[in-house]
């Protein structure tokens, strides 16, 4: 019997659709171009430009210090968070705590970004890296802690009980057995902390100061208030970034596949 | 699950009752600590301040108010409020009708086209959400590609805008959640078992009739994570009815900003927040009644497959 095209034609549709905005903005991006009505030959003039705006070159730094320790942090507080839920699964504290870890995931990111900042207010404390650190933070122990969890979930303890027998110590067995194991999932966890922090917008849009501006923000002004083509650069360097980061945690991902 | 036996093992090497409850503390202490500081108490506290009086220095003023709730009781707002829901509505239907048949196909692809196929829905997941926004804030410029193609079709006038519009914000929305609803669609679409499809069409069903009588009532758990990961999103969106709605686009989320943002009244923003919380709640209560029941059959959002 002769299956139906149309999903598929959908399907086709769909990568046409979730593809050609992306495409359209990469070559804009090589478009000497003001308005990207028409194309005036290939020009790196944009990324040039880019290259010489020192504002941008502030948001990126801003973007990176906050990115590399929130990742940091998140990775330890998401590690833990995904063992004791998985070790202690059915216990009732954990029950609140996969509640919890589960919060930041659902709920719309301006009601996160409302709550911290009104939390900030309430106790006094100043706007800027360290708020949006906190805020970061949040959110991104949460991704970890989901992605080490479904790490967890083909471990066999059996292994640790061998270590154990043959006399390591609990602490021994956690960091030349467990952890070992458990890298991929940490890896493509501190992968997905790093390029949320460094995507978010929102959430930081509420709890960012003066002189605190990332990158995020940056394009967010450019795009309100102008510059088009500069963005089109700016948002191509992106992608790039954020395809390197995708590509390396499929091919992680690949490799717990092959091991289990 | 192997839960059971695993207790037993651990209980034989001295993790008994009363040190695994303290290492169990230990281990937990940090992300419940962390996560009670800035989620459940920020929480707690947006309904706080939305009984709270403003103060002239766009602070949190002393005392208790009703005024702030009544506020709300504004034409304007309550059409904000009905606008936000049927685009949130609107677009999640969409998101659905084109996901349906992405799921269903890339489930049934060949194993090697299958690992493409959804590393391509899981890329734009990735990519930063400001510039996907733009990127169609760009093509549906006045001087924009999309405005030029249906101008030369005539499909549209040399004077329609096509940006800042409601239409414009539920594209936008559609184009930046349909990602999060095939993924869902997909994983439980891959557990399905698609020899019932091809019963149904020996007992001569039409192939619409079996994907709507067999497939759909088999993946219902997807469908419904589906529904919820597009819907609750949409209502709290505000960067996209900001860039490309316009005023007959704004939904709650811009009305939030603005009364921090614009008029820095921090009540009447956590009074509309506070509204937004109850909104998504009860999606919430069922995504999570739902992923208790459905933990093993793997569909938790937020997790690359």
């Amino acid at each position: 019997m002769k299956r139906s095209r149309f999903p598929i034609v959908v399907t086709v549709l769909v990568l046409a659709f979730l593809y050609l905005p992306i495409l359209i903005l990469v070559v804009n991006s090589f478009n000497p171009a003001r308005f990207s009505g028409r194309w005036e030959g290939f020009s790196l003039v944009w990324y040039a430009r880019l290259f010489q705006s020192p504002e941008i070159w502030q948001a990126v730094r801003n973007t990176l210090i906050i990115a590399v320790s929130v990742t940091a942090v998140s990775i330890v507080l998401g590690t833990m968070a995904a063992y004791a839920l998985h070790r202690w699964a059915a216990s009732r504290l954990q029950h609140v705590h996969y509640t919890m870890i589960y919060q930041p995931l659902v709920v719309p990111e301006i009601l996160m970004g409302i709550s911290l900042l009104m939390a900030f207010v309430a106790v006094g404390l100043p706007l800027g890296l360290f708020t949006i650190f906190l805020a970061h933070v949040t959110f991104c122990v949460s991704y970890v802690a989901m992605t080490v969890l479904g790490r967890l979930q083909d471990f066999d303890f059996s292994v640790i009980e061998a270590a154990r027998d043959l006399g390591a110590s609990p602490w021994q067995s956690t960091r030349r057995i467990l952890l070992p194991m458990l890298m991929p999932g940490i890896v493509s966890g501190a992968l997905l902390a790093f390029t949320l922090s460094v995507d978010d917008f929102v959430i930081t849009f509420f709890v960012a100061g003066p002189g605190s501006t990332t990158l995020p923000l940056r394009i967010y002004s450019m795009i309100k208030y102008g510059a088009p083509p500069l963005i089109n650069a700016l948002s191509t360097l992106l992608l790039a970034v954020t395809l390197t980061a995708v590509l390396l945690s499929q091919r992680l991902a690949n490799k717990k596949g092959q091991e289990s | 699950m192997t839960t059971r036996p695993i207790r037993e093992k651990l209980k034989r090497f001295g993790f008994g009752p009363v040190s695994r409850r303290r290492t169990e503390w230990l281990v937990s202490l940090p992300t419940v600590v962390w996560l009670s500081l800035f989620v459940v108490v920020p929480t707690l506290l947006v309904f706080v301040v939305a009984f709270r009086p403003a103060n002239p220095y766009g602070g949190i003023g002393r005392g208790w108010t009703l005024e702030t709730l009544r506020g709300l009781a504004a034409p304007g707002l309550l059409t904000i409020a009905w606008r936000t829901l049927w685009m949130s509505l609107l677009t999640t239907v969409i998101s659905l009708l084109l996901a349906l048949p992405a799921g269903y196909t890339i489930a049934r692809a060949p194993a090697r086209w299958r690992n493409r196929l959804l590393l391509l829905v899981i890329i734009p997941f990735w990519t930063s959400f400001l510039v996907r926004v733009f990127a169609w804030k760009a093509l549906l410029h006045p001087e924009g590609p999309v405005k030029r193609a249906l101008a030369a079709l005539g499909l549209v006038g040399p004077q329609a805008t096509l940006l800042y519009h409601p239409a414009a914000v539920v594209l936008v929305m559609v184009y930046t959640f349909l990602p999060f609803t095939i993924l869902p669609i997909y994983a439980a679409a891959e557990k399905f078992d698609f020899r019932l499809i091809e019963a149904a069409r020996d007992l001569g069903a039409s192939p619409f009739r079996a994907f709507r009588k067999v497939f759909l009532p088999g993946i219902r758990a997807g469908v419904v994570t589906a529904v919820l990961v597009v819907f609750v999103p949409s209502l709290g969106s505000y960067i996209i009815p900001d860039l490309v709605g316009g005023p007959s686009g704004e939904m709650i989320g811009n009305k939030i900003a603005q009364r921090v943002f614009t008029d820095r009244n921090l009540p009447l923003a956590s009074a509309l927040s506070a509204v937004l919380v109850l909104a998504v709640l009860a999606p919430l209560a069922a995504i999570l009644a739902l992923q208790r029941k459905g933990k093993k059959s793997g569909i938790v959002i937020g997790e690359a497959p």
